[in-house]
């Protein structure tokens, strides 16, 4: 992103909500074009830490940079600049329920592209066809399975060919075959197009497929971070223990 | 004691914050880029949808207010003025307030769970994260939606009531259309008609905004989307109600004719 060879910087991080600290001091950066999986179990803050990346929940100290740009504080058009660079797949979808797939997917390149319907129907039908789902354009969200839902959130997450792609639980309620799809799709991205993915999961066996490097989130601290290997062997006892709790090893 | 009063303080920054919220959506309106094609798209929604239930509402008072109208004035023997009678009263007052109190019960339920809905499905988010300003497209279209369609609503509900009236008038004395329309017309002026229903682009704000509001900043899951669509109804129709003495009073004061 704009050249800068760290795609993610989290600087100093604090997050409370009330008197619950969720983030305690929080630093990582993520490299342009990696892959980067934020681990943890439940309420340990890690799609806090995600969606503090696109904006929607603001940090109460710290910086976080996306492509070198400092987004906390930014006003709402500065925000809408950088979220443009940007993709996120939602835990549950979040699809536009009123909508057809193909209007989900068409919708960000109707707010922010210049193309005709043909050359936008063209790309939604290409979006569509690289998740392995053409055809279903005229479907509405309510009449296609959990599985096909979470690939036309990834459809429309990449409707902009956004070069950082942030996807919260993408293998949650899923199968292990479709969680195992959705890795490999998201792998591709990564390795063709040289997209970054930062990645939040508890399932470690999907987080050795996409994930170059993890971090493990703990009651709010950073508590290890490497590559899988490395977090096996890491000093941390519930490190190991969490990669193997999880039917990692 | 205590408790009242603290009820009171909580109701007060309540109105306070919707308030807020409906000044924001205003500054909002003003400001480009301009939402006009889901303005126009939410018009339909909130606007034409809510056609039938307007017009059959408005030929029942009608004919409901004729009756009972004849039979008060047919006391003084002036029911040859029944008609205007009627119109007066469904211009003036029952046709904005009746159609306030409806609209809020469709549209500002629909509103307050549809965004409920999206806010705890992080639909809301999701617009955000796609670099959609989600309070201009989701708040401001609705809420514009509102003040533009109410009015519309209003005058249709004049006309069916007027013409409900007439039904059951011809049935009882078999005026004719042509007679009925003349006596009913035959007393209303510009300003019995304009202020009163002006007045309901007010009520179309105070419903947008409240139902807004409350399905903006749902919380609580599916639970937390009922609240809003039920607290949308009862919020809206009590500010609807409340409201409308204010503006009565200030159309007489503006209007001086419109209080004769």
């Amino acid at each position: 992103m704009s050249g800068d060879p760290v795609a993610v910087r989290f600087e100093h991080v604090w997050k409370s909500f009330g008197s619950l600290t969720v983030l305690r001091d929080v630093s990582f950066e993520v490299p342009a074009g990696a892959g980067f999986c934020i681990l943890g179990r439940s309420g340990t803050g890690k799609s806090v830490t995600v969606k503090q990346m696109i904006g929607l929940i603001q940090p109460d100290r710290g910086r976080i940079l996306i492509g070198g740009e400092d987004i906390v504080g930014l006003d709402a058009e500065g925000l809408a600049r950088v979220r443009m660079r940007m993709g996120f797949l939602f835990q549950y979808s979040a699809l536009f329920d009123s909508l057809t797939v193909g209007e989900n997917v068409a919708f960000p390149l109707r707010r922010h592209s210049r193309f005709g319907e043909d050359e936008i129907r063209e790309r939604v039908r290409g979006k569509l066809e690289r998740v392995g789902l053409a055809g279903i354009e005229e479907k509405l969200p309510s009449e296609i399975s959990g599985g096909m839902r979470k690939r036309v959130g990834l459809a429309r997450a990449l409707a902009l060919e956004p070069p950082l792609l942030l996807a919260d639980e993408p293998s949650s309620g899923l199968d292990p075959v479709t969680a195992r799809e959705i890795d490999e799709l998201l792998l591709d991205l990564k390795l063709k197009e040289g997209t970054t993915l930062v990645v939040v999961t508890h399932n470690i066996p999907s987080a050795r497929r996409i994930g170059d490097e993890l971090a493990l989130l703990h009651q709010g601290r950073l508590l290890a971070r490497g590559t899988p290997a490395e977090l096996e062997q890491s000093e941390h006892e519930m490190v190991r223990e969490f990669m193997k709790a999880e039917g990692g090893v | 004691m205590a408790g009242i009063v603290s009820r009171i303080a909580l109701g007060l920054a309540w109105l306070g914050d919707v308030a807020t919220f409906g000044l924001r959506a205003i500054r909002e309106a003003l400001r480009p880029p301009f939402e006009g094609f889901e303005i126009v798209r939410q018009v339909y929604e909130v606007g034409w949808r809510s056609l039938p239930l307007i017009a059959a509402a408005g030929f029942a008072v009608g004919a409901v207010m004729s009756m009972h109208t004849r039979s008060s004035l047919k006391r003084f023997g002036a029911e040859a003025l029944i008609p205007a009678g009627l119109a007066l009263a469904l211009i003036k007052e029952t046709g904005p307030l009746v159609t306030g109190l409806l609209f809020s019960g469709r549209v500002g339920a629909g509103i307050g769970a549809e965004l409920g809905a999206m806010r705890v499905n992080e639909q809301i988010d999701a617009l955000e994260s796609l670099a959609v300003n989600s309070f201009k497209y989701l708040v401001v279209t609705r809420v514009c939606a509102c003040v533009l369609a109410l009015p519309l609503l209003t005058t249709i509900m004049n006309f069916t009531g007027i013409l409900g009236g007439f039904v059951a008038e011809t049935v009882i004395s078999g005026m004719s259309l042509g007679l009925y329309w003349d006596r009913a017309f035959s007393m209303v002026d510009f300003t019995d008609y304009v202020p009163a229903t002006l007045k309901t682009a007010v009520f179309g704000f105070i419903i947008g905004t409240v139902s807004a509001y409350l399905g903006y900043n749902t919380t609580g899951g599916s639970a937390g989307v009922g609240q809003a669509s039920t607290r949308s109804v009862v919020y809206a129709s009590i500010l609807v109600i409340t409201s409308n003495v204010v503006l009565v009073k200030a159309i007489f004061f503006l209007f001086p004719g419109a209080g004769g």
